[in-house]
């Protein structure tokens, strides 16, 4: 609420317009406006103008204000809110503007002592990992339900914090979010050992056992789906957690831990420790009581997570870390849909596809309308972010034979994309997450057209307060310049020129990075030998960034290691126990 | 043991519910039998008539099918993702719950089962059964192949397509979710034909499948006769897989339809005459002695055994199955009734000794007293046949050499227990029996993750767990060349 005070009082008239009219539909029980249909007035309103072009002096002249308290700010340590052992607090921020949405206490060390204690107790005592699965999933399944009820306000509160579109958290991530604690919730009674062959006569066994005390740290772009990456099977698995978040995002977690204690969830069994990586992270990582680490984030940092994992107590880690994507057109491909496809595997920061839509618009799968859809089975309008995500297909190689076609189409697509206030329902990309982040894409663009790559479109920033930028589409770009060898983590399109199948092949693999790819062709064989030749942990066939719970998602060298969802990921949260014992004249071995 | 049998009782414990459902469930409608027909269904504690169902037969069973085959070939349920059939599956288990008072007493109206119990333990463990298989809908993985040339192999894992599941009248809840949770998580289509005894509970639940969502014709209920209805589902040429718990002898009867009309799959749950072994190392205290029907007591112990079994069937409390105090309630009907008295009969002829009861209990109703036969040898009629009702068997052993081929003479192998602290002979034996489940130290241990089913007569195929659900899936392998693979 201290929050919601702040921010309306830094703000215009309309604002506080818009605040009593958001009141007075709650309040009021004969009015059929809700506050959610408040957030998609669209352009043309009295709000003045929602639909910020790129020579505006700001992006968002009239905020929307979000729906939403900010209730929890403290730590979430054995089942109680509590402030830092500090008393230290840090500020998060709405990208949109850049203010201060509130104070969140800061976690350090002592912090992470104190939930590590917690967690080690819950898994130690119980009774969580004693508890039946079925009782485990039950709780799951509970908190999803309630995750359910709750999505407005926590869809609310990831745009806020993080700047993703509201309609992208609200019908895409929440939906994903929920579907994905059901998917794990079915797992909890479900996690088999094997018994196992001997060469002589002895009974063995495998039990598969939860690890213990897991600590996971998780990035900004993504801030519920990670959450659930991480928690969902880790708790399946019956292991407790402290959790550390983005300092960046640091709100819907702890909301969605309160929402877990809420379903039945034992104190203790997650901890979440708002933070710094060089604080909070690192203590993490190097706690010698945490018997497992997983994180998600930039290479960089995970290297440094991984020296502090060996030299503390050879914890094992799971690493999700950074991309460099190709996105590989063909001369067969649909070139329309391929430009559609290749657009939001860059500028995207959104799963989507056919899980989602089928949760959003029922259970029956419509058939593809290619012609009237060129990116969704059936879908609305798709809705999209800035190009923050780990998979972004940022390196598109297109064939010769197709190659000026699909750029000037790319470029014409980029050049229709709307910016600005994620809130408002005609946006397409809301802003990059933070100062540091909207600089670092800043100094790509200007080290692409320093290197020669040809600018098609965008190229700067979008007004003076926030971070947009512009769609910005490269092409003509080499293998060796910077843009196509770093993780750029915004809105910049490298397109580069092919002929051959193994020189794609060669080209697509000379990266340190392996995450994910898209192939896009109608030729079976091309398809095959590509989904075998590239280096990467998800290879996307005529689609991209389909992200099914049950699509084990993970990363070749230096992109990462062990995979995250699917059946896959609850290995990163179990250890196998090997039980013997000698056999008594058996009737058979 | 104490007296509850009168079967008159019942309004002093619950409020017996309004039979809602008599006709048969078909394409999402409750419709009645071509013929007309319907039949009694009996209360099993004093006899009377509970309600007139629709009598299904050939007929209705032909519609039935063509209901799910449709609802198979075109509907949505094979078609929408595994996850969107178990939030369906998901709500089934919640409205199971929620009704699991009147479900429960139309089990122990229609079948004698025990209210408390019902209420407590099958119609929850029911709706267990349907979130285990829910949570497993979107968790049928195939398989990419290791191919020994440029060859990309992969198997899809299937719905097998429209499934017969036909029920008995001993766990009419638990059978009827355990055969229909796993089919309807695989994407099957299915008609169930429960038990001619306990036709309403099915009934009731297809109401309610209804109400939860899930689309007509994916699950339709025909009640009827076993030579009739079970028949034409057996030998029908539109059903891809027939599911069955019942007799050995009627499994036969299944097996041959199957064979005899379009191959269809088969998976059997029959009889059993699962030997308990208790070693004198065991706890005689324990509750397991009580629950086999061949009960090997080794020589050390038996005496003791014996002892303590009769002090226990001398407080087993008999009667009206609504009663929380009782512990046994009445056969399921006169046929069984009367079938169980004969094979006690037969025991006495045969020179086994009778220890404890071996009588009608009361007067009212199928009651029979607990009974206990001592000194019963491995060829008698009572240690070879499925009794089917409260008749224990007795026979001491030496060795556990002696104890594991006695307890495998038998035909069946559906389950075994085993009593002993020792973990040698609880593992040897575990090995030995020739059985599907063996328990040790523990009995009737039942888990939704816990696969059940027979050896030899006992049957093939399992019921419960994941190995139930691919049951209901067939595996197409699909085979393609793979060209300059960096690996094979």
């Amino acid at each position: 609420m201290l929050g919601l005070i702040r921010f309306c009082s830094s703000m215009a008239a309309a604002a506080r317009r818009l605040s009593s009219l958001i009141s007075r539909s709650l309040s009021s029980s004969s009015s059929s406006t809700s506050p959610s249909s408040l957030l998609f007035l669209r352009g043309g309103s009295c709000w003045g103008r929602s639909l910020s072009r790129y020579s505006t002096a700001a992006v968002v002249e009239n905020p929307i204000i979000p729906p939403v308290d900010v209730k929890y700010s403290k730590l979430l340590i054995d089942g109680q809110f509590v402030d830092s052992a500090s008393g230290k607090t840090f500020a998060t921020y709405d990208p949109r503007t850049g203010d201060v949405i509130t104070h969140v206490a800061e976690g350090d060390a002592e912090d992470i002592n104190r939930a590590v204690t917690a967690a080690r107790k819950a898994f130690d005592e119980g009774p969580w990992p004693k508890m039946s699965a079925y009782e485990r999933s039950r709780i799951l399944f509970k908190f999803a339900d309630l995750v359910e009820k709750h999505s407005e306000e926590l869809a609310a509160l990831e745009t806020w914090n993080s700047g993703k579109l509201f309609r992208q958290a609200a019908k895409d991530e929440i939906p994903m979010f929920v579907r994905l604690f059901r998917y794990y919730a079915g797992w909890a009674d479900k996690i088999h050992g094997l018994t196992v062959p001997a060469d002589g006569p002895h009974h063995v066994q495998t039990l598969h056992e939860p690890i213990g005390v897991a600590g996971q740290i998780i990035p900004w772009n993504f801030p519920l789906i990670m959450f659930v990456w991480k928690v969902g099977p880790a708790l399946a698995c019956g292991n407790t957690i402290v959790l550390k978040t983005a300092e960046q995002t640091p709100l819907t977690a702890l909301y969605a831990g309160k929402l877990l204690h809420e379903a039945g969830l034992p104190p203790g069994v997650l901890n979440i420790v708002s933070g710094f990586g060089p604080t909070a992270g690192a203590a993490l990582a190097s706690h010698m009581d945490v018997d497992k680490l997983a994180f998600t984030g930039s290479t960089e940092t995970g290297k440094t997570v991984l020296e502090l994992a060996a030299k503390s107590n050879l914890k094992p880690v799971t690493l999700e870390l950074g991309g460099k994507s190709p996105f590989i057109v063909f001369a067969d491909a649909d070139i329309d849909r391929a430009v559609e496809l290749a657009h939001f595997a860059l500028f995207f920061n959104q799963v989507s596809s056919v899980i989602i839509l089928s949760l959003v618009i029922g259970f029956i799968p419509q058939k593809p309308d290619v012609a009237k859809e060129p990116l969704f089975y059936g879908s609305r309008t798709p809705s999209n972010e800035e190009g923050q995500c780990c998979c972004a297909g940022s390196r598109t190689y297109v064939h010769e034979s197709v190659y000026d076609e699909f750029v000037e189409k790319a470029a014409a697509r980029a050049r229709r994309r709307t910016v600005g206030d994620p809130f408002k329902e005609d946006i397409e990309q809301g802003p990059q997450i933070d100062p540091e982040q909207f600089e670092k894409i800043l100094r790509y663009i200007k080290s692409g057209i320093e290197s020669n790559a040809k600018l098609e479109c965008g190229g700067d920033k979008i007004g003076s307060k926030g971070y947009f930028i512009q769609p910005t589409v490269f092409s003509d770009v080499k293998d060796d310049m910077l843009i196509a060898q770093d993780e750029i983590f915004g809105p910049v399109q490298s397109i580069l020129k092919f002929r051959d199948l193994d020189e794609v092949i060669r080209r697509a693999n000379s990266t340190r990075y392996g995450l994910a790819s898209g192939v896009f062709t109608k030729n079976i064989d091309t398809a095959n030998t590509l989904s075998r030749a590239l280096r990467a942990g998800t290879v996307w066939v005529n689609c991209f960034d389909v992200f099914d719970a049950a699509i084990p998602f993970g990363g070749y060298k230096m992109s990462g290691i062990g995979r995250e969802k699917g059946v896959y990921s609850l290995d990163n949260y179990l250890q196998v126990k090997a039980v013997v014992t000698p056999l008594k004249d058996p009737a058979w071995l | 043991m104490a007296d509850k049998s009168n079967g008159y009782l019942a309004d002093s414990f619950i409020n017996i519910p309004e039979i809602k459902f008599t006709k048969l469930f078909i394409n999402g409608e409750f419709v009645d039998a071509i013929s007309g027909k319907r039949f009694e269904t009996i209360d099993p504690r004093n006899g009377e008539v509970i309600a007139r169902v629709a009598e299904g037969d050939t007929e209705d069973v032909d519609l039935a099918v063509k209901a799910a085959r449709q609802a198979f070939d075109h509907g949505p349920w094979p078609r929408m993702p595994g996850h969107a059939r178990g939030r369906l599956m998901m709500k089934f288990a919640d409205l199971v719950e929620q009704h699991a008072e009147e479900a429960a007493a139309l089990d122990t109206m229609d079948a004698g089962k025990l209210y408390s119990i019902g209420k407590l333990l099958d119609i929850p463990v029911g709706a267990a059964s349907l979130r285990y298989y829910a949570g497993a809908a979107d968790k049928i993985h195939g398989e990419t192949l290791k191919m020994s040339r440029e060859l990309h192999g992969y198997t899809l894992v299937e719905p097998v397509g429209v499934v017969g599941h036909i029920i008995p009248w001993n766990f009419p809840t638990n059978m009827f979710f355990m055969k229909t949770a796993p089919a309807l998580a695989a994407g099957c289509t299915m008609v169930v034909k429960p038990a001619e005894q306990t036709p309403l509970s099915a009934l009731f639940y297809a109401y309610l499948s209804k109400l939860a969502g899930i689309p007509d014709g994916v699950l339709n209920v025909v009640t009827g006769f076993g030579a009739t209805a079970g028949a034409a589902i057996a030998s029908h040429m539109d059903i891809d897989k027939v599911s069955f718990t019942g007799s050995t002898e009627v499994g036969r009867l299944v097996m041959q339809a199957a064979a005899t009309s379009n191959l269809k799959h088969v998976s059997l749950e029959l009889g059993g005459k699962s030997p308990v072994i208790v070693f004198d190392d065991a706890d005689p205290d324990g509750e397991v002695c009580v629950a086999g029907s061949r009960v090997f007591v080794q020589e050390g112990i038996y005496d003791e055994v014996v002892n303590k079994l009769v002090e226990k069937a001398k407080n087993w409390t008999v009667g009206d199955p609504f009663d929380p105090n009782v512990k046994q309630g009445p056969q399921v009907d006169k046929k069984q009734f009367e079938r169980v008295l004969s094979y006690i009969e037969q025991g006495k002829r045969d020179g086994a000794s009778l220890l404890f009861g071996g009588k009608q209990h009361g007067k009212n109703g199928y009651y029979i007293q607990p009974t206990i036969f001592i000194d019963v040898e491995d060829h008698m009629v009572v240690a070879q046949e499925e009794i089917f009702g409260p008749v224990m068997s007795l026979m001491k052993f030496k060795t556990i050499e002696e104890a594991i081929e006695r307890a495998n003479s038998t035909k069946y192998g559906l389950a075994a227990g085993i009593v002993t602290k020792n973990i040698d002979t609880a593992n040897t034996v575990s090995r030995s029996i020739r059985a599907g489940v063996v328990w040790i130290n523990c009995y009737f241990a039942f888990d939704n993750d816990c696969p059940y089913g027979g050896y030899k007569l006992s049957g093939f195929g399992r019921d419960l767990g994941m190995e139930a659900l691919y049951k209901y899936t067939q595996t197409k392998s699909v085979v393609t060349p793979i060209y300059n693979s960096p690996w094979l």
